[in-house]
Parts: structure tokens; C-alpha cells; sequence
């Protein structure tokens, strides 16, 4: 991976060496695999512990428990660097470090952290959640794994769908109906344990992309939890679910910053490597046209992406701009590593090199944590309602 | 034992570096900076002589533009304990860099001083010999390999016939070689950690240096481009290819 110059975005000097920091982890510990982690379908499982010790699964969480307590900004500069050297990497780590990490931070109880927080934040437990269900994807809180009160605890019952981390899970956040005559007003979050009786994977789904990052369907078969994993308080499992969907949409938009930095460092030594007609292709206007307009989508990205992360930071987050830069950075990712095939031509094609890869990758972002069109709706009605 | 250990802010090693269009100098205009690989694997041998009890304290010390807080922050973030900036804007030619080491030195009465065995920008290679010289210590350059033993330290150098093992009296220098060890990632926590760590911020004229250049830049061009080779069918042709271009006589 060859540096060119790029824009100062001024973070700061904490999130500069952070990210150098996990940049060159990515570099030496991530990016040699990613090939592999692609063609196998298999997650490197060492690397949990290995970053666990950089510090960077429990990222937002409170020192106390293990973590680094930093803000979402440093959040998305991890995400961004992790998925710039393995997009799925980079998927299975935002899963585990916000969906089930700053989940649990946000609304668990000090019990509850103390006892789940230390093993998922050193990487001893992989952690995920579950929302999607095969019959409730878009339509979330249509959701049907029923929670039925029995003595202390809850009997769940019923199927979750495209869990990420699902099959290696050690601790997932889980939505269920406690009630479910009253909608979406009784889901109520859970903390289940792998090891709960009656809970199992069901198969690990064959995906177009993000391949190595494991997804599952997860079974609840007269699964007992008890009360006190309850996540939150009963029936509020929705405001858990929404409030986090904001969070995770901003950290997640991260993963495309990243797809599309690695679509450039695979496009720019290309166009002068490549020669036709004589000299290299990057001298041909027709393919610095190209270049022009993937690194300024690129830049626009990155400042909205910055931009809403640090409002979370001010804790002035917003519903419209968590979803409205993950809709943009994810529609961009996907065109940009659709341009790197073609500046590679045939070879863009061939999966020896890694473009197609990006393509795969970046295709996830516009499905998973809400589709493209759920966040145009988010976005659209919000306006016109505050408006 | 106190460990110095000096750090210098260089272009990353993965920029490609361009020649200023006036020829001055190069182009830093938006270049990515980091800290001189060869000083940060002696950071990182710093850190593990204090982590098996050898040494009780790494100080780092960068001498240069503000920005080289940046680079001090980076190696107390991989857990050196404070810091020491030298601010100047006006060069850092290897002899002022060794002066104001020297007198560093004085103050800070440490054990062992590790440095890179030369920072990748300008390659100079002789801030740790011209210290050795200034300060009348022992000097291990090279090192591959490096084992505290009582007053004495035992330093395996990299030479050119193959390795040189060689016994220095402490307090000595040490330059570290690219296989001395694997420099460490700077881990969440001890970034956090490193924004409490000190910083002192001082100018060569504390130290009574000047820090006046004495070399001129008269210009700064692009290596000659490689031109492409040609083949050849034998042995004999190739000798004389090789008569025609005076490689061979």
C-alpha cells in the first residue's frame, strides 16, 4: 500500500495516531490474509485476541471494564483502516465492537457489564446481534422470536436471520416479543450466552461477498434466559433497537471509506504499471477522469462520514445523517470498486486481483443495517416531517 | 537505568517522494510524516530492556519543527515515559543533532542511549558515531542483538563479513539495525494513556548550540531514470556489451 498525499481532515492528534496505529496493524496483520479470508470463507479466529491487545474491540467502552473510551470518530477511523485491509474483517469487527459492544455499554446494567464486557472487549468472546428474522428484514419490528415470562426467566422461541459473527457468537444482543399484542411497543432486548440451552446455529449462509466474515441463522428452541438478561427494561426493546440502528449506521459507513481506499491503492500503482499504446494507461485523460472522480467521491464521503461521527461525539446525533451517510458512502463504495474493475479491464475481472473482491464487499452496505431504500425512506420522512 | 532514546520525523517510507519543482528540496507540501522506522525499532528495544527490569525509564527526545510532537507522542504512545522536544526551525544537520544529544546526555545521566542507525530521509548514518566521539562513551553500531550484562553490554552488529560480537562498557551508544526486533503497534489504551505523559520543550540555545547550518543545498534532482536494458544471446556478446559500456576492461 503506497501513501499518496491526501487531505488533512484535522482530527486531531489522538485520532492521527490512532489511526496510524491500526493502519499498520492492518497493514502487516490483516491485509496478507485478506485474499485467503475471501476464497476460504473463514474468519482468522486469532485475530479476536490479537485485537483484542491493540485495544480496539472495546473502543467506546468505559476503561473500568477493559475499554478505550473513546468516541464514535475514533470508532469509524478503526473501522475505516480495519475494512481498507479486509472489507469482511472489517464488517465482523464494527458487529462485534458496536452492535454487541456499545450495545451493552449504552444500555446494559453495571452487573451486566462487568460480567460480559472484560471477555468480549479482549477478544476471549466474540459478540453479535441479533435483529432479522426471515420474515422480517426492512419491516424489523415485525420480528416474531416470542419471549414467554416462565418462573424467573423467558422461554424464546423462533428464528433470526443474516446474523453477523451468528455462528461464533459467544454473546449476542437479541430482540424478541415479549408482548406481542402491543407491536413494536413489546420487543424487549436480551443477552443470550452461547451455551443457553436450546439455542443453536442453524447453518452459516454462502454469501456473495464479505466472505470470512461469518453469517447465520440462529435457533431458539425453548431457550431459557433469565430476567436479569434482560437487556434494558421489558418493552423497550424497540427504543434499544432504533437508537442503536443510528450509532451502528454512522460507525458501519466507515467500512465503505474504507473499500474505497483500497480501491485506490489498487487503481493508482495500476495506471502506471499498465502501458497500451506505448506509455501508461494513467496518462490517458479518459482514465484521469476517472481518477479525479473516484478520489473526490471518495473525500465527500469521508467529511460527511466524519462530519455525522463527530456530531455523535457531541451527542448530537441525527436520525436523517446516521442513515444519510451510510446511504451515500455504501451507493459510492459499490460504484467505486465497479470503476476499479474497469480501470483494470480484463484484469479488474479476474479474481486474481482484489477489485472484484471490493465489488462484492461494498454491496453489502446498502443491504446490511438497513437497505438503501429504508434509509432514503428514514431520511425523506423525517424531512418532510420537520419541515 | 535511564534510557534515551532520540526520534526523528521523517517522510512515511511508503510516500513517494517528489523533487520540489525548483529544485530546493523535496515536496512535504500534504506528505504523510511518521517516525524514522530505525528509531522506532530502538524505541522498541528501549521498551523491552525496561519491561525485563533492565532499565527504569525511557526518555525519547526529537529535535526539530513543533510537528515533532507528533513523532514524541507516537513513541510514548508505544510506552517510552516522557519526552523532550528540541524545537528549531532551521535544519538538523547530524553534528548539531549529536551536540545537543550530548548535552542531553549530561542532564539526563542516562545508561544506554539507542537510536536508529540512520534516519531514512537524508541516510547520514553519523548522529550516533558523532555522539559517541562528543561524549567519549563506547558505541555498538548496527546492532542486531543486544544483552545487558552488569556494567557491560553485549551488542551482535551486523557487518558486512556476517555478525560482529563486541563488549562495550556502559554507559554506552547503540544503533539499532533493521533486525533488532519488531517494533510494537501503539494499543488503544496507551495512546489514552500517552496524553498525560510529559513533553518538556526546549531550544537548541538551552543547550548553548547553535543551530546555524554549515552545508549548503546547492540543488536537489530525480535520480537519472533507468534506461531498458538489452539482451544478449551469448556469453561472448555479453562480455563485449560489458567492454562497450566500461564495466570491465
Amino acid at each position: 500500500m503506497s501513501d499518496f498525499p491526501i487531505l488533512n481532515f484535522a482530527l486531531g492528534a489522538d485520532i492521527d495516531i490512532l489511526r496510524e496505529s491500526v493502519a499498520r496493524f492492518a497493514a502487516s496483520e490483516i491485509a496478507p490474509h485478506a485474499a485467503d479470508i475471501d476464497a476460504s470463507d473463514q474468519f482468522p479466529m486469532n485475530l479476536w485476541r490479537k485485537m483484542g491487545d491493540l485495544g480496539v474491540l472495546g473502543i467506546t467502552a468505559p476503561e473500568e471494564f477493559g475499554g478505550a473510551q473513546m468516541g464514535y470518530l475514533a470508532h469509524c477511523v478503526v473501522v475505516e483502516e480495519i475494512s481498507r485491509a479486509s472489507a469482511s474483517v472489517g464488517l465482523s469487527y464494527g458487529a462485534h465492537s458496536n452492535l454487541c459492544v456499545n450495545q451493552i455499554v449504552r444500555n446494559g446494567n453495571t452487573v451486566q457489564k462487568a460480567q460480559y464486557l472484560p471477555k468480549l472487549i479482549s477478544g476471549e468472546h466474540i459478540g453479535a446481534l441479533a435483529m432479522s428474522e426471515p420474515g422480517a428484514g426492512s419491516d424489523v419490528v415485525s420480528m416474531k422470536l416470542k419471549a414467554e415470562r416462565r418462573n424467573d426467566g423467558f422461554l424464546l422461541n423462533g428464528t433470526k436471520m443474516w446474523i453477523t459473527n451468528g455462528p461464533d457468537a459467544d454473546v449476542l444482543v437479541v430482540y424478541a416479543k415479549t408482548s406481542p399484542e402491543l407491536g413494536h411497543r413489546g420487543i424487549t432486548a436480551f443477552l443470550i450466552e452461547k451455551q443457553f440451552a436450546g439455542f443453536s446455529v442453524a447453518q452459516k449462509l454462502n454469501k456473495l461477498g464479505m466472505r470470512g466474515s461469518h453469517t447465520g441463522e440462529l435457533v431458539f428452541d425453548n431457550c431459557y434466559v433469565p430476567y436479569e438478561n434482560i437487556l434494558g427494561e421489558e418493552g423497550r426493546g424497540v427504543n434499544i433497537l432504533m437508537s442503536g440502528l443510528d450509532y451502528e449506521r454512522v460507525v458501519l459507513a466507515a467500512g465503505p471509506l474504507g473499500i474505497m481506499h483500497a480501491a485506490l491503492d489498487i487503481v493508482l500503482p495500476y495506471v502506471h504499471e499498465r502501458e497500451q499504446f506505448g506509455q501508461p494507461i494513467g496518462t490517458f485523460q479518459l482514465m484521469q477522469g476517472k481518477l479525479a472522480d473516484m478520489y473526490t467521491t471518495w473525500g465527500a464521503c469521508r467529511a460527511y462520514v466524519y462530519a455525522v461521527a463527530q456530531a455523535c461525539d457531541r451527542c448530537e446525533t441525527t436520525r436523517k445523517d446516521a442513515a444519510g451517510c451510510i446511504l451515500y458512502a455504501a451507493e459510492k463504495a459499490t460504484w467505486m470498486a465497479g470503476e476499479a474493475i474497469q480501470c483494470l479491464g480484463g484484469n479488474g475481472y479476474i479474481n486474481d486481483y482484489a477489485t472484484g473482491r471490493l465489488w462484492r464487499d461494498a454491496k453489502l452496505y446498502e443491504i446490511g443495517a438497513g437497505t438503501s431504500e429504508i434509509r432514503r425512506m428514514l431520511i425523506g420522512r423525517e424531512l418532510f416531517n420537520e419541515s | 537505568m535511564r534510557i534515551l532514546v532520540p526520534v526523528k520525523r521523517v517522510v512515511d517510507y511508503n510516500v513517494k517522494v517528489r523533487v520540489k519543482a525548483d529544485q530546493t528540496g523535496i515536496d512535504l507540501a500534504n506528505v504523510k510524516m511518521s517516525m524514522n522506522p530505525f528509531d522506532e525499532i530502538a524505541v522498541e528495544e528501549a521498551l523491552r530492556l525496561r519491561e525485563k527490569g533492565v532499565a527504569t525509564e525511557v526518555v525519547v527526545v526529537s529535535i526539530g519543527i513543533q510537528q515533532c510532537t507528533e513523532t514524541l507522542r507516537t513513541a510514548l504512545a508505544m510506552g517510552a515515559d516522557r519526552g523532550i522536544l528540541v524545537k528549531t526551525d532551521v535544519g538538523t544537520e547530524s553534528l548539531m543533532v549529536a551536540k545537543i544529544l550530548a548535552k542531553i546526555c549530561a542532564d539526563e545521566q542516562p545508561g544506554m542511549v539507542i537510536l536508529g542507525k540512520q534516519a531514512i530521509d537524508d541516510d547520514a548514518n553519523q548522529t550516533g558515531q558523532m555522539l559517541a566521539a562528543l561524549l567519549g562513551w563506547s558505541q555498538g553500531t548496527f546492532a542486531s542483538k543486544i544483552v545487558v550484562d552488569g556494567a557491560m553490554v553485549v551488542v551482535t552488529r551486523e557487518v558486512d563479513g556476517g555478525l560482529e560480537t563486541i563488549n562495550l562498557k556502559l554507559p554506552a551508544i547503540i544503533s539499532a539495525d533493521l533486525r533488532l526486533n519488531e517494533p510494537r503497534y501503539a494499543s488503544l489504551p496507551n495512546i489514552m494513556k500517552a496524553k498525560s505523559k510529559k513533553i518538556d520543550e526546549k531550544t537548541p540555545a538551552d543547550y548553548c548550540v547553535s543551530d546555524a547550518t554549515r552545508l549548503q543545498t546547492i540543488k536537489v534532482t530525480e535520480p537519472p531514470k533507468r534506461l531498458a536494458g538489452v539482451k544478449v544471446k551469448t556469453v561472448e556478446e555479453l562480455v563485449e556489451k560489458l567492454k562497450e559500456a566500461g564495466a570491465i576492461a
